[in-house]
């Protein structure tokens, strides 16, 4: 019999029946819950007279409404009265159920994939579900999870389990040294290029190969981010030194007798050998270039220093003009230098870029040099209370103010524009976040995915440079 | 949930690709706590020439006169035409909750974002799957043809058009089963209670930094 890859473990480990036409009962080890998507599911509960199965399997943060700007008045300092009304019933929820909850105060509070990983309530070989479709982030640990809707949500409060139904399994295999400023943000965006934004669906996507190998936790939680990006709920790594030594001594990870027990269970967490794929992606490193998105969805995608595709030379109708209504939407013309687009805003930040490393890599190319005239801001967003205090004391903080970008209280912010952070129609922003589409960031916004540091050397330039170009200089 | 059998209906285009849930519904109303009345900002950014806000009166807003869903012959459609990864992007199922409360009950797309089709049946809200080069020709028929409607047969697993002809889809059983009875997920789990302890007193044993 054929090996099996880390995806077949994590599913037969989690299996608690099964029917004759393929559908499962999952059982879910951690439920991560924000404001956006759990208000329906508890009063989807209460209405049916029931109760949580397991409480402690619960972790709860608000994020998306979530001013960046002072908070020290605490909830009742949201401003928009229905982002309050949301966030106070995220907080009443969990009151009233005894769910832990780091309120938008707690020097814990963050982006929900932030917060799970930074406090070990992300586990290697756990099932891990939230109401976001980039819990695909917490596979980068060697956790099955992936997004559900709130209906799910409601369902795994109630029973602690899902009905799912088994994904097929891809490996994408990059090998190879990557170049000088190609960072994990490039990688993804590479790979989404290539697979395209369907690419992934119904699969749950293993990266592997030794480029992957090579990069740290928080580069593998910036590619398993954006696995949804490619389609598949699911992206995972399989679990090596890198992983156990993140997780090690954090809040929520297992102590003493059984932590070497955890640690010994874990190293099970790979592919075997003989595991069988239904597809095999290959990604030479050497060919992945600083990548930039100029269209209205992530696999619209290029390197920094190509020319924005001209329709014309598209002979599939549907791509020709998806392609057309993309250009119209983002204001480019055909075989505009990428490098010529010109800027109003930048943003850094958001699940996918919010880490301390992200912060580093920015404030490593903004350092002693001062943002462009011709923007109108550029902000740096810390994913959690904590990345920002580690940042402080870094004192990055200090380098983005005396660039002249502002530094700010964690949350979604840009990302999604759910909150006062937002773009004007027609303005183009660099952006470490993860979707491009059509009034993502602000209606009639025009967003350019890229990673934190090729966003740094654009909020210097005013415009998309080579990062290579300044790293080498 | 709503139950699904049979429905008759008219059919309106939606051409074009990769429609994301930021389309279907723009975050500003993602804010609300209730499960209804998104219906009047689905494709709020399409289908509104200003920008839109929660608990606004959308019947006093700009309509945009080129979008598909406010032009005079698609008024009181339920069938969605649709192009490939209909519903990429987030899991909001604020989604299918927009279109299921404009009155859309089925989509005919040749692809899905998976977690998108998956709230659309938590919703009875059907999301078929037809070839491309079928999808192809409806959407020629559509155009062609005003007052153009489908019928959809769920038990048969069939759509069928104006002349007769059947077009066989496929879907999973127990989704089936739901949806033509209007099963409640969480009832149908809760009565398998006791394998989910069974699998938990198991799993305390081999794993049981899980439940510390």
């Amino acid at each position: 019999m054929a090996g099996k890859t880390l995806y077949d473990k994590l599913w037969d480990d989690h299996l608690v029946s099964e029917n004759s036409d393929g559908s499962a009962l999952l059982y879910i080890d951690r439920h991560l819950l924000h404001e956006v998507t759990s208000p329906q599911a508890f009063e989807g509960l209460r209405i049916a007279g029931r109760k949580p199965w397991r409480i402690d399997t619960n972790l709860a943060t608000p994020d998306h409404n979530v001013q960046t700007t002072d908070r020290s008045g605490g909830v009742d300092s949201i401003v928009d009265p229905i982002s309050r009304i949301q966030v106070k019933t995220l907080d009443e929820n969990c009151d009233s159920y005894g769910i832990t909850e780091f309120k938008i105060n707690d020097l814990r509070q963050g982006i929900v994939h932030v917060v799970g990983p930074e406090q070990g309530a992300t586990l290697p070989g756990m099932t891990v579900v939230c109401g976001d479709s980039h819990t695909a982030t917490h596979g980068a640990f060697a956790a099955l999870a992936h997004g559900i809707g709130t209906s799910e949500v409601e369902h795994v409060l109630a029973t602690q389990c899902l009905i799912a139904k088994k994904m097929k399994n891809m490996l994408i295999r990059v090998s190879g040294k990557l170049g000088l400023g190609v960072t994990a943000k490039d990688v993804v965006l590479h790979v989404i290029g290539v697979i395209g934004t369907a690419g992934g669906t119904g699969y749950a996507i293993e990266f592997g190969g030794d480029t992957i190998r090579s990069i740290s936790m928080e580069g593998r939680m910036t590619i398993c981010n954006m696995a949804i990006e490619a389609g598949a709920r699911v992206g995972l790594v399989a679990v090596d030194q890198k992983t156990i030594d993140y997780v090690k001594g954090r809040p929520f990870a297992p102590k003493a007798e059984q932590w070497e027990q955890a640690v010994a269970a874990w190293q099970n967490l790979v592919s075997d050998e003989d595991a069988v794929f239904d597809q095999i992606v290959e990604i030479n490193a050497e060919d992945i270039y600083p990548q930039v998105t100029w269209g209205t969805s992530p696999e619209m995608v290029a390197p920094v220093t190509a020319l924005v595709p001209d329709p014309a030379e598209m002979t599939d109708p549907v791509k020709r003009e998806g392609t057309e209504r993309a250009l119209h939407y983002m204001g480019l013309k055909p075989n505009q230098k990428i490098t010529d687009i010109q800027l109003d805003r930048v943003f850094i930040g958001s699940c996918t870029n919010s880490r301390i490393e992200d912060l580093r890599e920015a404030a490593a190319v903004v350092k002693g040099k001062k943002v462009a005239s011709t923007l109108k801001q550029a902000l740096v967003v810390p994913g959690s209370g904590l990345v920002k205090q580690q940042a402080e004391a870094e004192g990055l903080d200090k380098i983005f103010i005396e660039a002249g970008m502002e530094w700010r209280e964690p949350g979604c912010s840009m990302c999604l524009a759910m909150n006062p952070d937002k773009l004007g129609a027609g303005e183009h922003c660099a952006s470490t976040s993860n979707r491009n589409f059509e009034g993502r960031q602000g209606f009639g916004g025009r967003t350019h995915l890229v990673s934190p540091a090729m966003a740094a050397a654009a909020a210097v330039a005013g415009h998309f440079v080579d990062i290579r170009d300044i790293i080498s200089a | 949930m709503k139950k699904f059998t049979l429905h008759e209906g008219l059919v309106a285009p939606l051409d074009r690709a990769n429609v994301d849930t930021d389309m279907i519904i723009p975050k500003q109303f993602l804010k609300s706590i209730k499960r209804s009345g998104f219906g009047p900002n689905l494709f709020d950014e399409l289908r509104y020439l200003d920008e839109g806000q929660p608990d606004q009166d959308c019947s006093q807003r700009p309509l945009n006169p080129d979008f598909v869903l406010n032009k005079p012959r698609y008024q009181g459609c339920s069938i969605l035409l649709a192009r490939k990864n209909f519903g990429c992007g987030s899991s909001r199922e604020h989604a299918p909750w927009a279109l299921e409360d404009f009155g859309i009950r089925a989509i005919i797309a040749p692809s899905y974002a998976d977690i998108f089709f998956n709230n659309s049946f938590k919703n009875g809200l059907l999301p078929i799957i037809l070839d491309e080069a079928v999808v192809d020709s409806l959407f020629q028929a559509v155009e062609a043809n005003e007052g153009y409607q489908l019928t959809i047969n769920l038990e048969k697993q069939v759509v069928i058009k104006p002349d007769g002809t059947e077009l066989a889809f496929e879907i999973d059983a127990f989704r089936k089963h739901c949806l033509l009875n209007g099963l409640d997920d969480i009832g149908l789990t809760l009565e398998q209670a006791d394998a989910i302890r069974n699998y938990e007193a198991s799993r305390r044993q081999t794993a049981p930094w899980l439940f510390s």
